[in-house]
């Protein structure tokens, strides 16, 4: 006897329910119960979930229903969602696969010279570019060059992905509270959701040999900080500055380019930065679904215990992120700078 | 009068809040602002403003914090929307404009100088001076030879390729000022322009002011809380309190004649004999022995130190070499004690 059988009893459900509640799928603790001999002794007073109603009424579905529920109402609306986001997505695949083609096919001699020049263009940092020359140059050495390549430019077409969705959508939520109110959740969700849950279904929509897969993965994690602080850095212009750009009767394109993106550009800075260390952090996590690089060689030393390999991987990462964040810091503030030295 | 005003506000209401259609019925019946705040939670930003403003002339808006001036300010280039009245200038009503006629008002007939500067911060001093012209899409080198031209005028030449951050208060509201001036305009709106700096700063800025004004004759709607400041520019005061006026007029009259005891208190304060002018005192002529000429526009701090003191002087009032009254020191002395309130001892 269920704890919950007289609650059925004394609404007079017993009907709806149906009598063979022993066909329903036995749960696990039953199953044990069963098999060392003796009926399941209940709680005194067992939680109302589910399964616990489902003993004592058999129309009553069981948890594992609900995940079965959700894996095929996913599974049927499959094929519609394929044959929307495939072709979309698309270019994704092919951006990924050419700047991996790229970054490979350089050759070492003219490609460290031009990242090099990158972080001098960038930062005007002595330090960070001759940083930048040594940790390549290390990685190098001990024969990473080419596997740091194909994170950096995976990195490197996620980033630009992220910042050109990311930007846009940042200022339209800027403009409208409302759409700010509907957006700002569904970032909490990618910020929140554990990064392999959010492989699961991709897994599923797109075959594990396409870039896009892993590329559709970083964007998604990787976007949100740069959404964030966009909207945020707009939202932050001091109102009188823009009363003043209204007062001369400055257009909204006016001031959008004129006023608010140059005034906002700190903070959209700092969300490139932050999206660029989060896509590096993702870049790691989808090499389980075949995204070359770096996490290649940590996910080997995972697997077969080989300590030493990924460990230099996980120190070839940390010097990429470091390359990656003092250079996007220091172009930060270069911008922070142009008004304010004499 | 004849002449048509350049700006004129008629039966201006404001009432911020979700619904303020209805809640102006409310106010048209006579329910007082804070009745409305405590029934309809709706606050009354401005009631039944009528002024004139006329061209070539600075008025002067006057009234604490919370009375109301720089939301009636914003209304004349419609920042704020009315929630009822007309807002007339040169004849044509504001509220009627499209966006794009709105926008070309504000590029072209109105400039705004604001309490905290609002200058662009990553812009140079000469590209924010050039701002407007930028706006309405003219080339660079007429922006920078207008930029350049107010710049020199107000101060500023060889500060041009500075950032509006390495400025002083002072200097970033000339920039203001420039910027206003560049655009070319023949209103000028400035919104306690001169409030955030200190007073020596201030002064300069008032004289500065009035000497552009002489050359210029722009039509300018100057807001301030600072009696003094309001009584040195003013050739029109409009006192606001609660969000309606109170009194306005010219200001020695007000000086002179305040309407109500709220007036009577902000004029009890200042120094009568340093704002004052022959002008205000002077009776026509009837003596013919006169200790000496003193101009029409003389304040009467200066006379009182002519006269040493003594009054039984008379003196001969002149206008550009005319004579066109005299001038009794005892109504001078007259003049000096401030009409207090009854119900004040």
């Amino acid at each position: 006897m269920a704890f919950y059988d007289g609650l059925f009893k004394t609404f007079g459900m017993s009907n709806w329910c149906g009598e063979e509640s022993s066909d329903a799928p036995m749960s696990m603790a039953d199953l044990l119960a069963k098999s060392s001999g003796k009926e399941a002794e209940g709680e005194f007073f067992p939680f109302p979930s589910l399964d616990n109603l489902s003993e004592s009424c058999s129309s009553i579905i069981q948890s594992r229903d609900v995940t079965k529920g959700i894996e095929n109402g996913f599974l049927a609306a499959k094929p519609a969602l394929k044959n929307v986001l495939d072709p979309i997505t698309q270019p994704l695949s092919w951006m990924l696969d050419g700047a991996l083609w790229l970054f490979a096919s350089t050759p070492w001699f003219i490609m460290v010279p031009i990242l090099v020049a990158i972080s001098w263009f960038a930062s005007k940092s002595k330090p960070v570019t001759i940083f930048v020359l040594i940790s390549i140059m290390l990685l190098g050495l001990v024969d990473h060059y080419d596997v740091a390549m194909q994170t950096l430019s995976i990195i490197f077409v996620c980033t630009s992905i992220s910042v050109m969705l990311g930007v846009p959508v940042g200022i339209a939520m800027s403009k409208s509270d409302r759409l700010q109110r509907s957006v700002v959740p569904i970032l909490d969700l990618l910020q929140t959701l554990p990064t392999f849950v959010y492989l699961i279904p991709l897994i599923f929509l797109f075959s594990v040999t396409e870039s896009k897969l892993y590329g559709i993965a970083i964007i998604l994690y990787a976007i949100v900080p740069v959404i964030r602080l966009t909207d945020l850095g707009i939202r932050l212009v001091d109102k009188d500055v823009i009363e003043a750009a209204n007062a001369f009767g400055m257009t909204s394109r006016q001031r959008l380019t004129g006023v608010e993106l140059p005034l906002a550009l700190p903070n959209i800075m700092a969300g490139i930065n932050q999206t660029i260390m989060m896509s590096l952090a993702m870049v790691v996590i989808a090499s389980l679904v075949s995204a070359p690089g770096l996490g290649v060689n940590v996910l080997r030393g995972i697997r077969n215990l080989e300590l030493g390999v990924g460990i230099v991987a996980g120190i070839g990462i940390v010097l990429l992120a470091v390359i990656l964040d003092r250079v996007s810091k220091a172009a930060l503030s270069r911008v922070d700078m142009t008004h304010m030295k004499h | 009068m004849t002449k048509t005003p350049k700006v004129s506000l008629r039966g201006l209401y404001k009432i911020f809040g979700a619904d303020d259609q209805a809640a102006l019925e409310h106010v048209k019946a006579g329910l007082s602002k804070d009745d409305l705040l405590a029934q309809h939670k709706h606050v009354l930003g401005l009631q039944d403003i009528n002024v004139d403003m006329q061209a070539g002339e600075i008025t002067v808006v006057m009234g604490l914090s919370g009375s109301g001036k720089s939301t009636l300010i914003r209304h004349l280039n419609r920042l704020i929307e009315p929630t009822a009245g007309e807002i007339l200038v040169d004849g044509e009503d504001v509220r009627k404009l499209s966006e794009d006629g709105l926008r070309e008002i504000r590029q072209t007939r109105m400039s705004m100088v604001f309490q905290k500067f609002a200058l662009l911060p990553h812009r140079t001093v000469k590209q924010n001076a050039a701002m407007s012209l930028k706006v309405r899409g003219m080339d660079e080198a007429t922006q920078d030879a207008e930029a350049m031209k107010w710049l020199e005028r107000v101060g500023l030449g060889g500060y041009e390729n500075h950032y509006p951050a390495q400025l002083s208060g002072g200097m970033q509201q000339r920039v203001g000022i420039a910027r206003a001036l560049t655009a070319n305009t023949d209103i000028m709106l400035m919104d306690e322009a001169f409030s955030a700096l200190d007073p020596l700063i201030r002064t300069d800025m008032q004289n500065l002011l009035l000497e552009l004004q002489d050359e210029l004759h722009k039509s300018i709607v100057f807001i301030t809380h600072d009696l003094d400041e309001a009584l040195k520019l003013a050739d029109h005061l409009v006192i606001l309190k609660d969000g309606a006026v109170v009194q306005q007029g010219e200001p020695q009259g007000i000086l002179l004649n305040p309407a109500d005891p709220y007036i009577e208190d902000f004029v009890s304060d200042i120094n009568r004999a340093r704002v004052l002018r022959v002008q205000s005192v002077m009776q026509p002529i009837t003596g013919t022995e006169f200790a000496g000429d003193v101009d029409i526009r003389d304040n009467l701090e200066s006379l009182i130190g002519r006269s040493e003191g003594d009054t039984t002087l008379h003196y001969r009032v002149t206008e550009n070499g005319e004579p066109v009254g005299e001038l009794n020191m005892r109504d001078l002395v007259k003049a000096l004690v401030p009409r207090l309130s009854s119900t004040k001892s």
